[in-house]
This record gives C-alpha cells, sequence and structure tokens, in this order.
C-alpha cells in the first residue's frame, strides 16, 4: 500500500501524542474504535471556560492512516473552539491526507473521536453546573 | 548491509543461481516441446522433463511417473480436491479439512459444497494444531478425501503426516496434502507418511514461478483425477497443455538442491530463527510466539507485539520485506483466518508479524531486523491507548467497545 507525504510524515512525527487527566473538569476524552477492528483512538481536549480548545492530545492504537487521522485531528483542534471542532468532517480529514478509499474508516473514526471526546467534557461541563445549582439551592 | 532485507520467504524465494543456470538453455538453444516426437528437439525436452520429473519424485520418496506437472500449488490443489471428488462421486460426497488451510484449499472446497459436496472443517487448538480423535470421528463411509496440510504458510505449525495418513489408511479415504511450504524445510515421504496426493510449488523452495506438481499415488491405492482442463492429453491425460520445459528444468534442480542440501539448511535456519526470536523476546518481552514451538517449520518466526496494530508496524520497519497477518493488508478489516482459527485475542491477531528466513539470510541481517522491530514497536506501543488502558490495569475484555 503507497502512503501519502502527509500520512508518512504524522506516522513518523505524530503531534500532540500524549495523555491528559480525564478525570479533570475542564478536560474531554473520547475513546472510539475496537481491538478485533484493528483500531482504537483516544483524544482528548482540554477547553478553557470560554469554549477555547488549549491543548489536545491523542493516542492511537491502528495503521499508519488511523495514526496520520488522530494526529492531524489534534492539530486542527488546538486554538479552535468547541463549536467548530464539532462541524469537522472526515471528509477534509480524507481530503488533507489523500487517504484512499479501504482508509476512510480512519478519517470516520477520527471525526467520531473528536465528537466524543466534545460531548464528554459537555457532559461534565452540565455535571458541573448542576452540582454548583444544586450547591446553591440549599445554602 | 544491503536493504530491505528480505524476510519473507513464505511468500517466494529467490531462484537459486544454480536453478538458473539449469534452466537458461532451455530457453533459446534447446527450446523444444517436449511432446514433439518427430525430431531430436522434442527429444531433449522430454529428456530433461522426465530427469526433472525423477528429481521431484526422489525428493518425496515417489516414483517418477507419480508425479504431474502443474503451474504451481493452487492448481495441483485444484486437481486433487476437484479432480478425486469428481471422480469417485459414486463412492461417497464427503470431505474433510481444515479452518487454517490456505485458500487454494478452502475455496474449492466451498466450490465443492456448492455442488452439492459435505465438507467437515476441522478447527485447530491455540496452536494450529488438529485434533486427530475429532478427525478420526469425522470419517465415514462416505468420506472420499481428507486434505490437511503438511506445514501452515502463517504460523509453520507443521501437521502429524505419519499419523493422519494412517487414519485415512485404516478407513480407505485418500489422503492429500498441501505441502507447498515444505520443501527443503522437512520430511516428506509419501510411503512412509501415507500420503496419497501432495501439492508443490517451485517457487517455494528456489525454483522458478508459475511451475508446481501434484503427486498422484499409483499403487495402493491407485488414485484416479477427473482432469480439470480439457485438450491434448498430456501428462497422462489428468493435465492438458504444454509443458513448462524450461520451468520444469528449474524445479527439478530446485528439488535436487532441497533434498541434498535439507539437513544443513534446516539446521542453519533453525539457529537464526531461534536467534531472531529470542532477540525480539529480549527487546520485547511481552511478545508472544505463535504456532507449535514443538512442530514448527525451522525458517519461521510468527511473533505477536500486543497493543501494537501490524500494518503500522510494517508501515515503520520499510527496511525489511516481512508479512503481517493483521487486517488493514486487505480491505477488510478482519484479521488472518489463520490467527482468529487459533482463538488469539484480537490485540494479538491484529498484530502479528511473520518472519520467514532463507537460503540467502544472514546472520547480520537477523539482528538488524529483530532490532528494528523492537525499537518500532516500543514507539507504536507508547502510542497504544490499550498499552495505556493496561498499564492503568483495565481488562481489554471487559471495555464496551463501540465497534464501527
Ligand atoms: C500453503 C500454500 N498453499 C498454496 C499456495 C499457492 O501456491 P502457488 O503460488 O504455487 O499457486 C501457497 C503460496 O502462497 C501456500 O503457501
Amino acid at each position: 500500500m503507497a502512503y501519502s507525504d502527509k500520512v508518512l510524515d504524522h506516522y513518523q512525527n505524530p503531534r500532540n501524542v500524549g495523555a491528559m487527566d480525564k478525570n479533570a473538569s475542564d478536560v474531554g476524552t473520547g475513546v472510539v474504535g475496537a481491538p478485533e477492528c484493528g483500531d482504537v483512538m483516544k483524544l482528548q481536549i482540554k477547553v478553557a471556560a470560554d469554549g477555547r480548545i488549549l491543548d489536545a492530545k491523542f493516542k492511537t492504537y491502528g495503521c499508519g492512516s488511523a495514526i496520520a487521522s488522530s494526529s492531524l485531528a489534534t492539530e486542527w483542534l488546538k486554538g479552535t473552539t468547541v463549536d467548530d471542532a464539532a462541524k469537522i468532517k472526515n471528509t477534509q480529514i480524507v481530503e488533507e491526507l489523500a487517504l484512499p478509499p479501504v482508509k476512510i474508516h480512519c478519517s470516520v473514526l477520527a471525526e467520531d473521536a473528536i465528537k466524543a471526546a466534545i460531548e464528554d467534557w459537555r457532559q461534565k461541563q452540565a455535571a458541573a453546573k448542576q452540582n454548583a445549582d444544586g450547591i446553591s439551592g440549599t445554602i | 548491509m544491503k536493504t530491505p532485507i528480505y524476510l519473507d520467504y513464505s511468500a517466494t524465494t529467490p531462484c537459486d543461481p544454480r536453478v538458473v543456470e539449469r534452466m537458461l538453455p532451455f530457453f533459446t538453444e534447446t527450446f523444444g516441446n517436449s511432446a514433439s516426437r518427430s525430431h531430436s528437439f522434442g527429444w531433449t525436452a522430454e529428456a530433461a522433463v522426465e530427469n526433472a520429473r525423477e528429481q521431484v519424485a526422489e525428493l518425496i520418496h515417489a516414483h517418477p511417473k507419480e508425479v504431474l506437472w502443474t503451474s504451481g500449488s493452487t492448481e495441483a490443489n485444484n486437481l486433487a480436491i476437484k479432480g478425486v471428488a469428481e471422480m469417485y462421486r459414486q463412492k461417497g460426497n464427503h470431505l474433510i479439512t481444515a479452518i487454517t488451510e490456505h485458500k487454494a484449499v478452502l475455496d474449492p472446497m466451498k466450490h465443492l459444497e456448492s455442488q452439492g459436496f459435505e465438507v467437515t472443517w476441522l478447527p485447530v487448538d491455540g496452536k494450529g494444531r488438529v485434533d486427530l480423535g475429532q478427525l478420526a470421528a469425522a470419517l465415514t463411509e462416505r468420506t472420499l478425501l481428507v486434505s490437511l496440510m503438511a506445514a501452515n504458510n502463517e504460523i509453520g505449525t507443521v501437521h502429524p503426516l505419519r499419523e493422519i495418513g494412517k487414519l485415512c489408511k485404516q478407513k480407505g479415504v485418500l489422503f492429500h496434502t498441501d505441502a507447498t511450504q515444505a520443501p527443503g524445510r522437512m520430511e516428506l515421504d509419501v510411503e512412509a507418511q501415507g500420503i496419497d496426493l501432495m501439492s508443490l510449488s517451485a517457487h517455494k523452495f528456489y525454483g522458478p514461478k508459475g511451475v508446481g506438481a501434484l503427486y498422484v499415488r499409483r499403487k495402493n491405492p491407485r488414485v484416479r483425477l477427473a482432469a480439470q482442463m480439457d485438450g491434448g492429453g498430456h501428462e497422462r491425460g489428468m493435465r492438458s497443455g504444454t509443458l513448462n520445459v524450461t520451468g520444469i528444468v528449474g524445479m527439478g534442480a530446485a528439488a535436487a538442491l532441497a533434498r541434498t542440501e535439507m539437513a544443513g539448511e534446516t539446521a542453519r535456519l533453525r539457529a537464526l530463527r531461534d536467534r531472531l526470536e529470542a532477540r525480539l523476546l529480549r527487546g520485547f518481552p511481552e511478545a508472544v510466539i505463535n504456532g507449535d514451538i514443538a512442530s514448527r517449520l525451522p525458517h519461521l518466526a510468527n511473533v505477536s507485539f500486543p497493543y501494537v496494530e501490524g500494518e503500522s508496524l510494517i508501515m515503520g520497519i520499510k527496511d525489511l520485506a516481512v508479512s503481517s497477518g493483521s487486517a488493514c493488508t486487505s480491505a477488510s478489516l478482519e484479521p488472518s483466518y489463520v490467527l482468529k482459527g487459533l482463538g488469539l485475542g484480537d490485540e494479538l491477531a491484529h498484530s502479528s508479524i511473520r518472519f520467514s528466513l532463507g537460503r540467502f539470510t544472514t546472520e547480520a541481517e537477523v539482528d538488524f531486523a529483530a532490532d528494528r522491530v523492537i525499537t518500532e514497536a516500543m514507539r507504536l506501543r507508547d502510542m497504544s491507548p490499550l498499552w495505556e488502558m493496561v498499564q492503568e490495569g483495565i481488562d481489554l475484555s471487559k471495555v464496551k467497545w463501540t465497534a464501527h
């Protein structure tokens, strides 16, 4: 299989590999995929109070295209807002990395991982808000 | 060191220069059609073909008349399996094979199933071994053929041919073995092992591509086949078509080398393979050796690197030519059916690399390969969320994954 230069670059020099504290209230974590399918992506975002994404990290088990898709996703996430991040489409990843048809599922997985991380962060925010409301109600 | 380093001798081998030397005159000078009876060009070609037939026969302890030329093992398997099933249709309708066979056995079997035959697909254990008790129990009055490979091409597990042959003989069932991976790597003896049909392919033992042979027993019992290709009636009517004289000469020469050099070569390959595995395990202690350590081809190492996906690993070791049992090498997301057949967990099945060494592999190449693989596997494992979870004490089999 021939890989595009961009896939090779991300594979050889993956951006933002790492982990953040998944229990932190300002960190959203998305884990998608399954070992039996040969790819699992974990994507994390750290979000400021105003919705800006301050940092993004990933870890991926999967083929080179899966690694590249998640590495690229973290690059795009950093500095953007959760609302804009939610609009990232897998087709943009396909285009940027020149993924062949058999690797499109890697880009879909990356989009799912972004959505899952945002959803996790949103749920934490809602829970924190509820907690805060609850506290103010009893005082 | 010259890279890429070829460690995929189970996929194919280069022609031995001594083989090429024997073949060359048959392209240009002695180019006759071995079926030409009216002039010396034909006679010379025929003599060369018959000489090669003897060489191949000798390799497997057969009579030359029992060796039939084909285009390779795929054709030999098709001819053996479909040829027997069609020829003996009146006698029965049942065939037996195992789930870890090569596609060139599985697919002819499936074809026969679609034609109304019944096929028993024997499972294998974690090392790729069939249960002989299960085989014995599957044999019935209606069974025509058992097809079990001599050695597996992915994991190298060697089947107990003698015992299988004995079981088949007791029940009067024909025994075919796909011995594509075996020549020069393990003993083949159609008499001692009770084999009735055997498939061989020259390009797996330093001969040319596109030529192979099918051994067909002539006595006790005499095996008959329904031809799969109609035409000029070559090869006693069982396989029509002008013989690939050049290729056949090459296969004969390769068979002679495989036979005479096997003892020294298997010892050398086993030592190299063991060195490779030991070095890999030292650098990556969680690595798992697949196949049957006690009964395995000497040149092959199938190793899983847990929590590292095979295709990404192969991508990182571009200077090594190896095979992956992992999913993404094909368009599907399935890992190799052989590794799945062993019941390996997904994180192992998706992470396997097959190293197969050969006549021209050196110790320096093996050391280089091991070190490259360790470096890359470590890098990828550090990037793996599965490894991270395991480090955190999470049981991966209990995680609810979002399969896609
Ligand atoms: C076990 C086995 N059977 C059959 C084949 C097919 O052989 P050929 O390439 O000669 O058709 C191969 C080679 O890939 C093999 O390893």
